[in-house]
């Protein structure tokens, strides 16, 4: 056994070991605590060695988790000591016994720093180790200047370059202002020159925190990674001691791809061609071997591309790849691997049209619904859920979900989703009630679990139980003798919980008016014992559940055998009561019962059990089946056409739930909250939300229906492929999609075909935006008689420079636009486009986002201003526009207030005293700047109609800007768009979609 | 990023905790029990990883000894268990077939080498080599320094 080389220390250690029980420890370290006190006090008398022993002891009792509040300034001092011995024990005991916010930290900063800049390299070494392990405000400010020095300086050791970088990264995510200075994007390319790996992957964590928070900065890093990543995969100039199990650096490789996949596209096609070699050449080299070490190093590697690779939204081909791999992995025995695959299969789900390949894997996925790991079964809903969610999209993918449920799983899956609809996310609870119940009438493995399923989705989820569900119910019931009993005294005990939801006093009213006689013996089913269960919710309920507890109430009489005159008392009395009740049918039904009852047991065949239904097809699965029909003929026509004519048949409308989200860009972690509220945000350009999807679902697939009268609105927005039906040059992903992400940012694709890549970048400040056109040859040959016309509104100005009438292989030409607003206006340009690629003219027309967002900024008022403000609007003369928009896309306050703060307007929580309204300020760029003042008011009630106000000095931006939030929170039904555009829109009216159709209505 | 490293016996004592944020000292160790708690019931035939409030715990037993790490719920799962696996080898190759008493005994010397290993929630190194040749470097330091510091004593007192 190895010694501490402290005697005392050991002899502490052995004595705490050696305690019995939680308390003789506690004593012993409570005598230890309080010798160490005592000696402290008298701190003359300490030799250093000694200082070091208890410091040491100190650490060790904080370690085992007890509470240690004395003593850090003696732990300290050490710092400042001169010999390495007790600096090094002041340095790590400091750094963890003490957390970032300790004010004894302030009284070494001095020393820390002479300690940084020093000579002496394992002083800077120390030095560094304990700021980056502690971080901090103030060791922020002061020291990051000098370790940036170290991390570039050319006479440092590698050791001290890279504690440098990771302590660097530390002081960042502290402060992210410490590397603002301008420069360090070039400084962060040079290093990335490195040939030592060791300080290289501490450069690249570094770089990942730098290109997480502003991927726009770090643009001319993306080769260098790109570099690095081709020498680690042909493992070139790796020494021995960097690889890991025969495997390049995993760790830097791992690093340097998730690099990647925070930028959102990687334009120049050079760059991608060759990081799609190295990817290809990551997804190749799998083979599972025995040696579990390396087994995860190389899984890790690949786990990483194949995140990369859905990030880069790959060819078909290689998406196809990555599934197959998927599949492998979740058919192996090794857990972790079978897991992460499983996971990575649901992430997949939701990138692109994959799958009728992951279908061919749904045997081994639905294996992990049996796993003993719970992990397994989570992971599994996830997917299922996921499944869900697109099926409102894609209808195919309820197939998939189809697959994966049969009549031995169904319960535990049926069961699963009713957990999960507890927790699940608002948007998506609708559709899973709905597809729960779908599941557990198909899948049913007798119908008394079936009564089951739907009676608790109704207790779990009732607002989310449409009434098609229960009336359901109602028909098995009726249908099936043997279930009447069970249901009827199920019905019963869900009445006796404490709170019920309405939808269940209905079905259990009527369950009850029709059955509860067969339960009379039973006890607490009496008659008269049913009726008061019952009608102690009448008061609460609404008037139609009024009208069928009253039909429940007679029957309850009737039905049973012998007359109970105190139970008729009560019945009658609620009658007469109800006789004069201020709707018709509730009145109604009242007056004519009470005369039935009033007859007596004459009247009883009146009263008997509803008739058995017809059997007739679920109105549920009927929805389903419309479904399997499109499975077979899945082009976008027939899509369309079925999704206009199957609402009549289907229970709920179609709702798209939660949006995909179809790039899965990285999300700093940290801020990871971003992702959820992106989800409406993706609706932020010009079209609708199921536009989009529409567009995600004819892109791949080239089936646009370019000839069919019913074109989705996806197309006709995404305003490609309008005049070239002849040419067979498709776009290689969505239009639509593309424009939609960069109304949100300001770089990536602008489109994208087998020849040429058009990415863009813009800047934007006040009214002035500068945008610059990437044009990629990613062709053999030269594209020849290239012309690119944009078409301005009229209200901005803008100055094309010329673009070459030829593009070389492989080249890339620039071509800047500078951009004027001149006057608020909602439209925005087009850019006309063409070109030859020997064998064919290409023309297509694409919107570029340049809309109003992009003219505004966030203003924040103090709330004494703001109200000053609003109040100096509303006149007279008014000049607060204000109107009551139905038919929002009903979102959660947070949601809506995020998409708002998506559009650049500074959203002032609290500004309000209604917590149901949101209000904000953004100024809004054009000829003069002008201040804007938005408020929503939400009705908690009903979130599809919103009252929104915009004030601002000039009416015409009011005017617009209301528009264009208007149409950003308006849900339009996909029906509702133009069906499709004819031929070329003038400039002067280019008013495309949404805005079109909303322009039509005013 | 790495936000926590913490290593516990079977019987669930630390042996070994460090973090990387600013995570309030007092809730550190009901944030130990409770991960504790779930790691110890897992079967061995599980998979490595849990998740814990919003984060992610990877984990490995080695011997008697659970090797926890808690991270981003977005990083690379296989990568960090084998960062784990570095560690060890690491801690192996120092103390020769390394086992927990030796962690235990020579608790100052694991914090030592897990700085070399880790820095700022990153991985820092990942050659064994290089690892090896800064902490033999130390000890030379510290050896020095104490030979110094027994003449010293000893010159003193012979005074």
């Amino acid at each position: 056994m190895a010694l501490s080389g402290m005697r005392g220390l050991s002899v502490f250690i052995s004595d705490v070991r050696n305690c019995q029980n939680k308390e003789l420890e506690r004593a012993r370290v409570d005598k230890e605590l309080a010798n160490i006190r005592t000696k402290f006090k008298n701190d003359k008398g300490l030799t250093p060695y000694e200082k070091k022993k208890y410091v040491w002891k100190m650490l060790y009792i904080f370690m085992l988790g007890y509470d240690v509040d004395f003593g850090h300034m003696e732990a300290v001092s050490l710092i400042s000591a001169p010999k390495y011995a007790e600096k090094q024990v002041g340095y790590i005991v400091t750094s963890s016994l003490l957390n970032e916010n300790h004010d004894f930290l302030r009284l070494v900063i001095n020393t820390v720093r002479n300690d940084i800049i020093g000579r002496n390299e394992t002083f800077q070494c120390l030095a560094l180790t304990m700021v980056g392990n502690i971080g901090g405000k103030e060791f922020s400010e002061s020291l990051a200047p000098d370790v940036q020095k170290l991390l570039i300086s050319n006479s440092c050791r590698p050791l001290v370059r890279k504690k440098a970088a990771l302590c660097l990264l530390r002081l960042y995510r502290k402060n992210p202002d410490v590397v603002s200075v301008d420069g360090w994007a070039d400084r962060m390319s040079q290093l990335l020159d490195e040939r030592e790996i060791g300080v290289l992957t501490a450069v690249m964590s570094l770089l990942v925190a730098l290109v997480a928070n502003n991927p726009d900065a770090y643009w001319n890093c993306v080769s260098k990674c790109v570099r690095v990543l081709e020498r680690l995969t042909r493992s070139q100039d790796i020494p021995q001691e960097y690889t890991y199990y025969g495997i390049p650096s995993p760790w830097l490789q791992v690093k340097t791809m998730r690099v990647l996949q925070y930028f959102p596209a990687i334009d120049d096609p050079n760059i991608r061609r060759s990081l799609f070699e190295v990817l290809q050449r990551v997804l190749m080299g799998t083979d599972a071997v025995k040696n579990i070490n390396k087994n995860n190093a190389t899984h890790a590697v690949l786990f990483e591309a194949l995140a990369l690779v859905m990030h880069l939204d790959a060819e078909k081909d290689m998406m196809a790849q990555c599934v197959g791999l998927l599949g492998k992995f979740i058919a192996v025995r090794e857990p972790n691997i079978r897991y992460l695959g499983l996971e990575n299969m649901t992430r997949m789900l939701m990138v692109s049209d994959v799958q009728e390949s992951i279908k061919r894997h749904q045997v081994q996925i639905i294996t992990s619904l049996r796993d003993p790991d719970i992990r397994f079964r989570i992971i599994f809903i996830d997917l299922l859920v996921q499944c869900i969610s697109l099926c409102s999209i894609r209808r195919r993918s309820l197939d998939l979900l189809y697959g994966m449920c049969d009549v031995t799983n169904a319960k535990d899956i049926v069961e699963e989703l009713l957990q999960y609809l507890t927790t699940a996310d608002f948007a998506i609870r609708e559709e899973l009630a709905l597809k729960a119940a779908i599941l557990a009438e198909k899948f049913a493995p007798d119908l008394s679990w079936y009564v089951d399923v739907i009676l608790q989705l109704i207790e779990k989820a009732g607002d989310f139980v449409s009434d098609d569900i229960w009336y359901r119910v109602v028909q098995f019931v009726t249908n099936n003798d043997d279930l009447q009993p069970y249901a009827a005294a199920k019905a019963r005990d869900f009445l006796d919980k404490p709170a019920v939801h309405e939808t269940m006093v209905k079905v259990a009213g009527y369950l009850l008016g029709e059955y509860s006689h067969l339960l009379s013996r039973r006890p607490g089913c009496s008659p008269k014992e049913v009726f008061s269960i019952i009608h102690d919710k009448f008061a609460t309920v609404s008037t139609p559940t009024k009208a069928i507890l009253l039909s429940a109430y007679i029957k309850i009489l009737l039905h049973s055998q012998t007359v109970d005159p105190e139970l008729q008392n009560h019945v009658l009395a609620v009658f007469r009561k109800n006789e004069t009740y201020l709707d018709a049918e509730v009145q109604q039904r009242a007056s004519e019962y009470y005369a039935l009852s009033r007859k007596g047991p004459s009247m009883v065949d009146v009263m008997a059990e509803m008739p058995k239904f017809p059997e007739r097809q679920s109105a549920l699965l009927k929805k389903a089946e419309d479904t399997e029909v499109d499975v077979a003929d899945t082009s976008a026509t027939k899509l369309r056409l079925m999704q206009l004519t199957s609402t009549a048949v289907v229970v709920a409308d179609q709702k798209p739930a939660n949006g995909v989200h179809p790039a899965l860009t990285r999300v700093p972690s940290g801020q990871r909250n971003i992702e959820a509220p992106t989800v409406p945000v993706a609706n932020g350009g010009q079209s609708p939300a199921p536009v989009d999807f529409l567009a995600i679902e004819a892109a791949p697939t080239h089936s646009a229906p370019e000839s069919s009268p019913l074109v989705g609105p996806g197309d006709s927005l995404a305003l490609a492929l309008m005049d070239n039906q002849a040419s067979t040059v498709q776009p290689t992903g969505s239009v639509t999609e593309w424009f939609d992400a960069l109304c949100r940012k300001d770089s990536g694709i602008l489109y994208e075909d087998p020849f040429i890549q058009i990415g863009l970048k813009a800047e934007w400040r006040g009214n002035q935006g500068r945008i610059v056109l990437f044009l990629g040859n990613k062709h053999t040959a030269p594209l020849l008689s290239v012309k690119a016309v944009i078409l301005p509104p009229r209200h901005m100005q803008l100055l094309t420079s010329n673009v070459p009438d030829t593009i070389p292989p492989r080249a890339q030409v620039q071509c800047p636009v500078e951009v004027t607003n001149l006057s608020p206006s909602r439209e925005i340009p087009v850019l006309d486009f063409s070109y030859n690629n020997s064998s064919a003219m290409v023309s297509f027309k694409l919107r570029l986002p340049v809309i109003m967002s992009k003219f505004l900024q966030g203003a924040t008022l103090a709330p004494a201003d703001y109200i000053a403000r609003w109040k100096a609007l509303m006149g007279p003369p008014n000049k607060l526009l204000q109107e009551v928009v139905r038919g929002v896309k009903p979102l959660p306050l947070q949601e809506m207030s995020d998409l708002l703060g998506s559009l650049h307007v500074a959203i002032a929580p609290g500004y309000d005293p209604n917590v149901n309204n949101i209000v904000g300020a953004a100024t809004y760029f054009s000829e003069n700047p002008t201040l804007c003042l938005i408020r929503i008011e939400t009705d908690p009630a009903d979130r599809t109609q919103i009252r929104l106000t915009v004030g601002t000095p000039d009416t015409s931006v009011a005017l617009e800007l209301k528009e264009y939030i208007k149409e950003r929170l308006v849900d339009i039904p996909s029906g509702a768009a133009p069906t499709s555009l004819p031929g070329m829109p003038s400039p002067a009216d280019d008013l495309v979609g949404p805005a079109a159709s909303l322009a039509g209505l005013i | 990023q790495i936000q926590a490293v913490f290593l516990v016996s079977r019987q669930g004592k630390v042996r070994l905790q460090k973090w990387y944020t600013a995570y309030p000292g007092k809730d550190r160790p009901k944030a130990i029990r409770e991960i504790t708690s779930i790691i110890l019931s897992r079967g061995s035939r599980l998979c490595n990883f849990i998740e814990w409030k919003d984060l992610k715990v990877i984990y490995k037993r080695y011997a008697s000894l659970y090797f926890c790490m808690c991270v981003d719920a977005d990083d690379n799962e296989l990568d960090c268990l084998e960062v784990i696996h570095l560690f060890v080898e690491v801690l192996d190759r120092y103390f020769g077939n390394v086992c927990e008493l030796d962690l235990v005994f020579n608790f100052h010397k694991a914090y030592y080498i897990l700085d070399e290993v880790l820095l700022s929630g990153e991985l820092q190194e990942s050659s064994k080599k290089s690892v090896a040749r800064v902490i033999s470097a130390q000890d030379t330091m510290v050896e020095k320094a104490k030979e110094t510091g027994i003449s010293h004593m000893m010159s003193s007192s012979s005074k």
